[in-house]
């Protein structure tokens, strides 16, 4: 009895995070065990109508995901996209923050939010524009180049061709955030340091190389690892652009993973696979604070 | 910025830099807005046009009469909606996290951290077939319920709260205040800031939301407006005039909404300690 009065006198903490706590256990911790759960099943269609006709397999999804040579595809493609992409986000968001940063003046406000604004452009709307853009025959990409007598280019329909212009919208969206958490953090470097280096002489080359960049290591890092683990969950660009095509060639990990899932219904399967994507996130975001580890050592 | 001497020839140097940039990055939103005024002929014609030569409404108005854009509008206003309610979960956890002691506080948050982690695959699935036996495919319900709590947010405002003195808190207590009353009149004041930043984002978040409407609503009386969008652009592949109308439709309200708060949001990165 005092142990239940004692709640009853406690219970506002436990009302305040309630709400939101069992929102998440239903919808995100009880799904990763049901996840894995799945995962060593062939539940498909069938076994959702019959629940009798689900069998355990043991690991035989995971077996049969390296031998599958779509799987394979979508693994090569992801690697791809994040070894060119990551890059090319991390260069050009700390470029631009370092741009922006450079004046206060109400013209680098309006291009802040220039330079902002693909990030929070709906993924279908951009899909439509660059759709149009990307057009062969009517779009405007190929229209300037046909100026510079190039010939038309198949921007969507060749294998490589078409990883890269996913690449180049998904970095043109990818800017946005990266850039405001540099400019935050560039914003956040004491005035003295700066006047400190300039009064030893150190011109701007050298202020950018021994001062700016050193201490935003910390921002570096955590755009980088979020970032990399972002891309490894590429799937917004190719599944409204291509839809995995032309012949898988810009079919990524978490796209296999939904079409196995919703579109063929192989649920099993499909937990497996986005198991293996887990570990691989893992692996990489641990590598990733191994490095950072013995950077900071010396 | 810091460096006082600034060499004029620098200067012009970035801001050159800065608008070809600027320049480059919207061209996307430029051809939008341009071709979504030209009739459907003028879109196709090469060379094309900056400026529409005729412009026209008549892709919006299109939108409106023979596409169901009145209805997706509706839905993505429903679902805005509830993801408010949902910010308020997640400010209400934050409080709680950061305010009181109360027995295995650190373990649950730390779960809370832990499914930031899990990337959305691994959950998609198991939350469609719990939607399922629950009987909530192709409803609203379905649609809203399992964005409402955010892991990330509800971290956000932890982080904030906790800078609130707990001295402030103890004198409406003394006062009388009842908790509830606390919250609602003292805290969410204090921390209008972080409720800046994060109604912003989650604005943008539930206009633009897309994956989870489309896997669970099967009726085009549930589509929200990129949805609808997304059948649009299937079912007219190539009338690119009505296509950029729709785009238009969706990313210009985003846009206005952005350029009013921007200023909230990059403080809001500021205080979050990022640095």
């Amino acid at each position: 009895m005092s142990n239940f009065n004692k709640m009853i006198k406690n219970r506002h903490p436990y009302m305040f995070i309630a709400p939101a706590v069992l929102l998440l256990t239903v919808f995100s911790l009880i799904p990763i065990l049901i996840a894995f759960v799945i995962s060593f099943t062939d539940l498909n269609l069938k076994g959702l109508a019959d629940w009798s006709s689900i069998t355990f397999i043991g690991v035989e999804n995971y077996k049969d995901l390296f031998s599958d040579n779509t799987f394979i595809k979508s693994v090569f493609n992801t690697a791809f996209y994040v070894v060119i992409g990551v890059p090319l986000v991390i260069f050009f968001s700390l470029s631009i923050a370092l741009m922006l940063n450079y004046g206060t003046s109400k013209l680098f406000t309006v291009f802040r939010a220039v330079y902002y604004m693909p990030s929070i452009t709906n993924i279908i709307a951009v899909a439509v524009i660059w759709g149009y853009l990307y057009n062969t025959e009517y779009g405007l990409f190929n229209y300037l180049l046909s100026l510079l007598t190039v010939d038309n280019i198949p921007w969507l329909e060749e294998p490589t061709i078409a990883k890269l212009s996913l690449i180049l919208l998904a970095v043109w969206k990818g800017i946005g955030i990266n850039m405001i958490i540099f400019l935050a953090a560039l914003q956040g470097i004491p005035r003295s340091y700066y006047e400190a280096a300039e009064m030893d002489g150190a011109n701007r080359l050298q202020v950018l190389f021994n001062v700016t960049l050193p201490l935003l290591r910390y921002a570096t890092f955590f755009v980088t690892i979020t970032t990399l683990i972002g891309w490894m969950q590429f799937f917004e660009e190719p599944f409204v652009m291509t839809d995995g095509g032309p012949l898988d060639g810009t079919i990524s990990i978490a796209l296999f993973i939904y079409k196995e899932g919703f579109q063929f219904s192989e649920f099993g399967y499909a937990a497996a696979g986005s198991f293996i994507l887990f570990a691989m996130i893992i692996i990489v975001t641990m590598i990733q604070f191994k490095l950072r580890k013995s950077d900071t050592e010396y | 910025m810091a460096i006082k001497k600034k060499s004029k020839a620098g200067n012009y140097l970035v801001i050159t830099l800065m608008l070809l940039g600027g320049i480059a990055v919207s061209i996307p939103f430029i051809w939008m807005i341009s071709s979504s005024f030209k009739p459907e002929s003028e879109v196709l014609a090469i060379p094309p046009t900056i400026f529409p030569e005729n412009p026209t409404l008549d892709n919006y108005i299109n939108l409106f009469t023979n596409m169901n854009f009145t209805v997706y509008l509706r839905n993505t206003l429903i679902i805005v909606f509830f993801s408010f309610i949902g910010l308020l979960f997640n400010a209400m956890a934050g409080y709680g996290f950061a305010k009181y002691e109360f027995k295995g506080r650190e373990k649950v948050f730390y779960l809370v951290l832990a499914t930031m982690m899990i990337p959305g695959q691994v959950t998609m699935i198991p939350v469609y077939l719990l939607l399922n036996e629950m009987g909530l495919t192709n409803t609203m319900t379905g649609i809203i319920l399992p964005g409402l709590a955010v892991a990330f947010s509800i971290f956000l405002f932890r982080q904030f709260m906790t800078t609130i003195p707990n001295d402030l808190i103890e004198a409406a207590r003394l006062d009388g205040a009842g908790e509830f009353y606390i919250f609602f009149r003292l805290v969410m004041p204090i921390a209008k800031p972080i409720f800046a930043v994060q109604g912003i984002l989650t604005f943008i978040a539930g206009w633009n939301s897309f994956l989870w409407p489309l896997i669970i609503a099967n009726d085009e009386s549930l589509y929200t407006l990129s949805v609808g969008l997304s059948l649009l652009q299937g079912q007219y592949a190539n009338n690119f005039a009505l296509q950029m109308a729709g785009a238009a439709f969706m990313v210009v309200p985003i846009i206005i909404i952005f350029s009013f708060f921007q200023k909230y949001i990059v403080e809001g990165f500021t205080m979050s300690g990022i640095k």
